[in-house]
């Protein structure tokens, strides 16, 4: 067992593919020579050749079509967008061409594409680098929405999102790409798409969030611990397709329940939660589920960005809420 | 060079371009060195499905009129475009059409009943045939040349001696993604050729409205890769166009920019109006250029075409539309649940249970 962070963690998973399968190739603005403005594919240029991983003219709309293109003719492409809010320029081919490719075709074609990208705030970045845009794909029918929370989900994740059949949007939380070095296998494991992580069990009150908002919700949870307040927290790893399932089983035995998301409050993924309880748990709840989110404005500039991400504070005050409802 | 003296060296200039043009109009061969190597039964299969297209487009126009056909871009004008620049590739070569072009896709093997289940919004319309190289008609402007850019990659990295081709407007060549694909084309030096079918209008706004470029041709420059401006009414032009094209694409020479000139006889759809935005005279002036009957005096004065066989063309043109038509109409209707699972290889669970609702 290694100790990765997750940007190693992604790479590792990156290697393990390229080795795999001779149709999987990486690319996108500095990916290749560079190996990425994060390093995510550091030294994967020089292991697997200029054919595999390469640079693209910077033009976003472009690389993400070109993948579609590839992935007609069988290969495996990973695309990166280097930051998230690059991803509005590549709209079209990210969330029409490659999302509706299996519908249009009947099945005769697929886009087997995963679209990697940064995004998430709290590290100071430039506008539109942070933004958490994850609400926009999940309102977009045939494309799976990914959010690695720590360095093992990622890597297992990863690798499930390059062998998956259909677009995968991987989004990479800046603020964890080196935050902490975890224990990952150096062998190849998958985390099947579409299942949800409990990081913490509890009984009184359940947390339903992922990627940093994890780390934030079980500071919380640890501060709230000390009040004698159990609470469980998922992580939902993946939003699209959603694990209702564990979010219900865990509601069957807290009967309490918020949601934590950095992006912004109104819809999104926090409401299609809690739509799903409203359809699913409604009996079990003994208080409204709550949301703590940010507020509906564009992600601001970096002066007040830790004002306006939720804090353990927010958090706490929201799970009271429901506690004492 | 005297041309350019009284330019500065520092300022990029290009001279003007002149169409690639193998016919008059009156059929007469006036640039017998361009001249593609066609057998005389080649000549007459063009001729053949450039008829056989036309009657296709017309039965296709009053299909629409009588409800049986549902969105439908007519053709009647393009066919030497279309069938030509089909008719130069192999057909190992993959196709990326928009949605006029139709014709290209179906002489290279989608069945004339699918297309028309496209039109009727069937989903089987889109189920390309293994073997047959195209994509489904792509809908918005554009998207399909960085489609047939990531395609001419693959051939590439593959090695294989194939080219993807791609056809836009002269509307589609104001869009990002146009000059997108050609500048990857360019720097990865792909074997795509992007075709330009400037037909004068993009719905109804005009060529002059639509780029201060001394041509669209022109626009290959800025790439980096070669383009090339043809007379899109005369198919063995177009034929000899795209067969240089696709030779250097095979030969690693890189992508192309071919600008054909044509004109569309009908509107833009079948919910237009051109009288709004287009003149007699421009269109009779137009209509004098006809592609079919331009090649027909060329064969004619060979003693290959006469007009009974366009007349058994057009019967068995006639017969082949009401088959597929018939085809189509009898294919068995789509339902939710098939839609539900054509999303995702493997229908979540939360989809799965969506199904129920219907």
């Amino acid at each position: 067992m290694a100790q990765m962070n997750m940007l190693e963690a992604i790479r590792d998973a990156l290697r393990t593919e390229l080795k795999r399968d001779d149709n999987v190739m990486l690319f996108g603005e500095d990916v290749g020579h560079t190996g990425g403005v994060f390093r995510v594919t550091e030294g994967l240029q020089k292991e697997f050749g200029e054919e595999r991983v390469f640079d693209t003219p910077l033009a976003e709309s472009a690389l993400a079509g070109m993948a579609v293109g590839l992935g007609v003719q069988g290969f495996r492409p990973v695309a990166e967008i280097q930051f998230v809010g690059f991803i509005y320029e590549a709209l079209d081919q990210m969330f029409v061409q490659a999302a509706r490719m299996r519908y249009r075709s009947g099945g005769r074609y697929n886009s087997p594409i995963v679209f990697r990208t940064p995004f998430g705030g709290g590290v100071k970045a430039a506008e539109l680098h942070t933004d958490s845009l994850e609400g926009l794909a999940m309102q977009t029918p045939g494309i799976k929405v990914v959010i690695p929370s720590n360095p093992y989900d990622a890597k297992g994740l990863m690798i499930s999102a390059i062998r998956d059949n259909d677009p995968v949007f991987f989004m990479e939380h800046l603020n964890l790409y080196r935050a902490f070095r975890a224990e990952v296998p150096e062998e190849e494991y998958t985390i099947p798409l579409g299942k949800a992580n409990v990081v913490r069990e509890g009984s009184d009150v359940t947390i339903v969030t992922y990627g940093m908002m994890v780390h934030t919700s079980v500071k919380a949870a640890e501060e709230l611990e000390k009040e004698g307040v159990k609470v469980e927290v998922i992580d939902l790893r993946t939003l699209m397709p959603l694990d209702i399932d564990t979010i219900v089983e865990s509601i069957k035995k807290t009967n309490r329940v918020i949601i934590v998301q950095e992006a912004q409050k109104t819809s999104g993924a926090a409401a299609e939660v809690i739509a799903q309880i409203n359809e699913k748990a409604i009996l079990h709840l003994e208080a409204p589920v709550l949301r703590v989110a940010g507020p509906d404005t564009v992600y601001p500039y970096a002066q007040i960005e830790d004002q306006w991400l939720p804090t353990p504070a927010r958090i706490i005050a929201g799970v009271k809420k429901v506690l004492d409802f | 060079m005297s041309k350019l003296m009284n330019k500065h060296s520092y300022e990029v200039h290009s001279d003007n371009v002149e169409p690639l043009t193998i016919l008059s109009p009156e059929g007469e061969v006036v640039n017998p060195d361009l001249m593609p190597e066609l057998s005389d039964e080649q000549l007459k299969e063009l001729m053949y499905r450039m008829v056989f297209t036309r009657t296709w487009d017309e039965r296709a126009v009053n299909l629409g009129r009588q409800g049986r056909l549902g969105f439908y871009a007519p053709v009647s004008g393009q066919e030497a475009s279309m069938i030509g620049s089909e008719y130069a590739l192999n057909k190992e070569d993959f196709i990326c059409p928009a949605y006029r072009d139709m014709p290209q896709i179906v002489w290279h093997g989608l069945p004339l009943y699918q297309a028309f289940l496209y039109s009727r919004g069937h989903q089987h319309g889109g189920q390309i045939p293994e073997g047959v190289n195209v994509l489904m008609p792509q809908i918005i402007i554009g998207a399909q040349i960085l489609h047939a850019t990531g395609v001419a990659m693959a051939f590439k990295k593959r090695g294989e001696k194939r080219v993807a081709i791609t056809y836009t407007g002269d509307g589609g060549s104001s869009e990002g993604d146009f000059y997108e694909g050609l500048n990857f084309a360019g720097a990865y030096k792909l074997p795509a050729i992007y075709v330009v079918q400037n037909n004068g209008y993009a719905i109804t706004t005009p060529y002059s409205k639509q780029t201060a470029a001394q041509s669209i041709a022109h626009k290959a420059l800025a790439a980096g890769i070669k383009g090339v401006q043809v007379d899109g009414m005369d198919v063995l032009a177009v034929v000899k166009a795209v067969s240089e094209a696709a030779e250097r694409g095979r030969n690693g020479e890189g992508a192309t920019l071919i600008e054909l000139l044509t004109y569309r006889f009908r509107p833009h759809s079948l919910s237009d109006d051109t009288t709004k935005y287009r003149t007699k005279d421009e269109e009779s002036e137009w209509t004098q250029k006809d592609p079919i009957i331009r090649f027909g005096k060329y064969l004619d004065k060979k003693g290959l075409w006469t007009e009974e066989d366009t007349a058994r063309v057009k019967e068995e043109a006639k017969a082949a539309v009401n088959d597929a038509i018939k085809k189509a109409e009898a294919t068995e209707k789509m339902t939710v649940g098939g839609l539900i699972d054509s999303m995702f290889e493997n229908t979540p669970a939360h989809l799965e249970e969506q199904k129920a609702d219907f």
